[in-house]
């Protein structure tokens, strides 16, 4: 009882690897993991501020990856999730990990294990939506920019599909909600950060940041989506089950369905 | 060039385009070489759905709406009295790298009314894909339309640039294709798909022994066939994509429920319904086929050539096999599992995986997300508790059919029979 303590961390996944770390070393009984930013402390325990070390989470990571790599895979993908207690649950994960032998990554009858995958899963999902619905625009000084608003974290996860597809162009990618965005510059990509006025949504007024052109294009998307609709077969609720109502203010060919 | 001429073009040749249903763009691998514009991943991604739900992956057009044939199931039929309008090589280039870079789409779908003959018409389809892939140094998804009656060496071009060629056989029986397209030739058909087939076998032969040689069509092909418009059976249908399947090593069959589209007595009135439902039990049909490990005379045969409507063809199936069940989930193998209602193979997956650390109970299940509404009547587990009546398949079935909903449900809304 008298070593269980809530670990506050950065708030970066490193951080989060370090206090695993700490945890392991001290042996400490954990009942919270923390963001710096959103702690709040325990009526009955202590607080521990962990100060993040790459070589300390890379240890932990790579210990995770020798047990399994699809557990470091899930691991990495929940903790993007950003979901209330995450840390904690995948603390837990952690353990079960390594108190056992065997593969408890498949160990669906277990709540944890299934809790993880499951989030993986969605994250995953998100990642591949993220995939189709980035839509970019070319403005006036040669950038293909696109805004999105991923229900998760999933800038991380999309960047290598993006760098290798759009090898021989500049293109901005820019996560409204967490405020940063990834940027290529035909070598490699760099996180940004932007102030924006307002997020570039659908509008039916040009942009004059945008190339005309880009006007013209968006406008053959958008008929092209109505032409090859065919209305005898409509079924809007499967429509909107693959292109969720969220995503639709980003979507340059729901334009008109957004103006409504 | 002028966006105004483009947009009227791309609404008249999308519009005839949108038929043809397949819009795969998985399959293939294609790095992206020299810092050149895309890739393929083999997984494909759809970028958007129309408002009929479909997956809108490529940019599906035609070349161009003219077309010397008449066949009835056809929009762009000639003596269909329609706007025509054809684009020019450099303008399907441009759109397509267009769209494609700012995200809109995976690739290309290129096909064509067939215009002065078959091998020109196949001529100008290779044409765009070279130049996409040698000017435009793209290496995204390109689908083209083999053109029946096109000629053994265009066929091997264009498996060179694209990487899925499809055939659409469109009629399932060949008296069907006498019926409604008397000018085409069944071998017409069949020609490109075999030499496809062929080549794929050769280059990927080849493949294995010298690195360097280029890939052939690596999506390989598909066909597709209208559902509903001949009065065929659903055996008819299966049985031939069947016959596709192993014969030609098709990737994919197409089931595509007629869209009335033209006022002829050979076919439905116009303002008929899509047969959407049966498409989709064809499509679960297919499905079993190929994934589950049923074989076709297993669900369809002389004594059932037609598919239930109102349960999916894996219940019907366990249903008329009552014998087979129930099936214990904790030590049935997965050949077993696979086919009990209400669970698909992603589950199957699962169940396999975690009964190794414990006996599953209900709880687990459906935990773990197993339909039990429809899987209950056909398992055991680790309960006591499971269907210990020995109820008769009617039964069954009304009792499943009472405790779901479906969307489909009101099209055969007649009263459903209580026990």
């Amino acid at each position: 009882m008298n070593n269980s303590r809530i670990l506050i961390y950065d708030g970066s996944f490193n951080g989060f690897l370090t206090a695993i770390f700490v945890a392991f070393e001290e042996k400490v009984q954990v009942v919270g993991i923390q963001k710096s930013s959103v702690c709040q402390s325990g009526l009955f325990s202590e607080t521990q501020t962990v100060l993040t070390q790459v070589d300390k989470a890379k240890r932990v990571w790579e210990g995770i990856k020798k047990r399994s790599r699809s557990a470091i895979k899930n691991i990495y993908f929940a903790y993007l999730s950003e979901q209330e207690g995450i840390e904690l649950l995948l603390y837990r994960y952690v353990l079960k990990l390594f108190s056992k032998d065997g593969d408890v990554v498949r160990n669906y009858a277990d709540g944890t294990v299934l809790k993880i995958s499951q989030l993986a899963r969605s994250v995953g999902r998100e990642k591949h939506r993220m995939e189709a619905f980035v839509r970019f625009q070319l403005t006036k000084d040669g950038i293909y920019f696109a805004h999105i608003e991923p229900d998760f974290d999933v800038l991380p996860l999309i960047s290598k599909h993006f760098r290798s597809r759009y090898a021989d162009q500049y293109w901005l990618i820019y996560d409204v909600r967490r405020r940063y965005g990834l940027y290529y510059n035909l070598e490699k990509t760099e996180i940004v950060t932007l102030d924006l006025k307002q997020a570039c949504t659908n509008s039916i007024h040009r942009n004059p940041a945008l190339q005309d052109e880009e006007h013209a294009y968006q406008d053959l998307w958008n008929n092209y989506f109505k032409s090859t609709n065919i209305k005898s077969r409509i079924n809007l609720k499967l429509h909107t089950q693959h292109v969720p109502k969220r995503y639709w203010k980003y979507l340059s060919e729901k334009k008109p369905a957004v103006q409504a | 060039m002028s966006f105004e001429r483009i947009r009227e073009k791309l609404n008249i040749l999308a519009d005839a385009a949108k038929y043809d249903v397949s819009c795969a763009s998985s399959g293939s691998t294609r790095s992206n070489k020299n810092k050149g514009l895309g890739n393929s991943t083999g997984m494909g991604i759809c970028h958007s759905y129309t408002e009929d739900g479909r997956c809108v992956s490529l940019l599906k057009i035609l070349m161009t709406n003219h077309c010397i044939f008449d066949c009835a199931y056809c929009v762009t039929r000639k003596s269909n009295d329609i706007p025509r309008a054809a684009f020019k090589i450099q303008e399907v280039v441009d759109l397509t790298l267009n769209f494609y870079r700012r995200n809109y789409i995976e690739g290309l779908f290129l096909s064509s009314g067939i215009f002065k003959s078959a091998d020109y018409t196949m001529e100008r389809l290779i044409a765009v894909a070279k130049k996409l892939r040698e000017e435009g140094n793209f290496n995204g998804y390109i689908h083209l339309k083999s053109i029946p009656g096109a000629s053994d060496e265009l066929m091997r071009q264009a498996g060179l640039y694209a990487d899925r060629l499809s055939v659409n056989i469109e009629v399932p029986t060949v008296s069907g294709l006498k019926l409604l397209a008397p000018d085409k030739k069944h071998e017409d058909f069949t020609k490109p798909m075999l030499k496809v087939k062929n080549e794929i076998i050769q280059y990927r032969a080849e493949r294995k022994i010298i690195k360097s040689t280029p890939k052939y069509a690596p999506a390989g092909q598909s066909t597709q066939m209208i559902i509903g418009a001949t009065g065929e059976s659903d055996k008819d249908i299966m049985y031939s994509a069947v016959h596709y399947y192993t014969h030609y090593n098709m990737k994919r069959v197409y089931y595509s429920g007629y869209v009335p589209v033209a006022d002829d007595s050979r076919l439905p009135a116009l303002g008929s319904q899509v047969p959407m439902l049966r498409e989709n039990r064809l499509y679960q049909t297919d499905w079993l086929l190929r994934f589950y490990g049923f074989q076709v005379t297993e669900i369809l045969n002389s004594e059932h050539p037609n598919l239930d409507i109102d349960v999916d063809p894996k219940l019907g199936w366990a249903l008329r096999n009552l014998h087979h069940f129930p099936v214990d989930i904790n030590k049935a193998d997965k050949v077993l599992l696979a086919r009990v209602p209400g669970i698909g193979m992603r589950s199957v997956d699962k169940l396999i995986q975690a009964r190794r650390f414990r006996k599953l109970n209900w709880e687990h299940l459906k935990r773990i997300g197993l339909a039990l509404n429809r899987a209950k009547y056909f398992i055991t587990c680790d309960s006591s508790h499971w269907e210990h009546r020995d109820l008769e398949a009617d039964k069954i079935k009304g009792m499943i059919l009472q405790n779901s909903s479906g969307k489909f449900r009101k099209e055969y809304g007649k009263q459903l029979q209580l026990f």
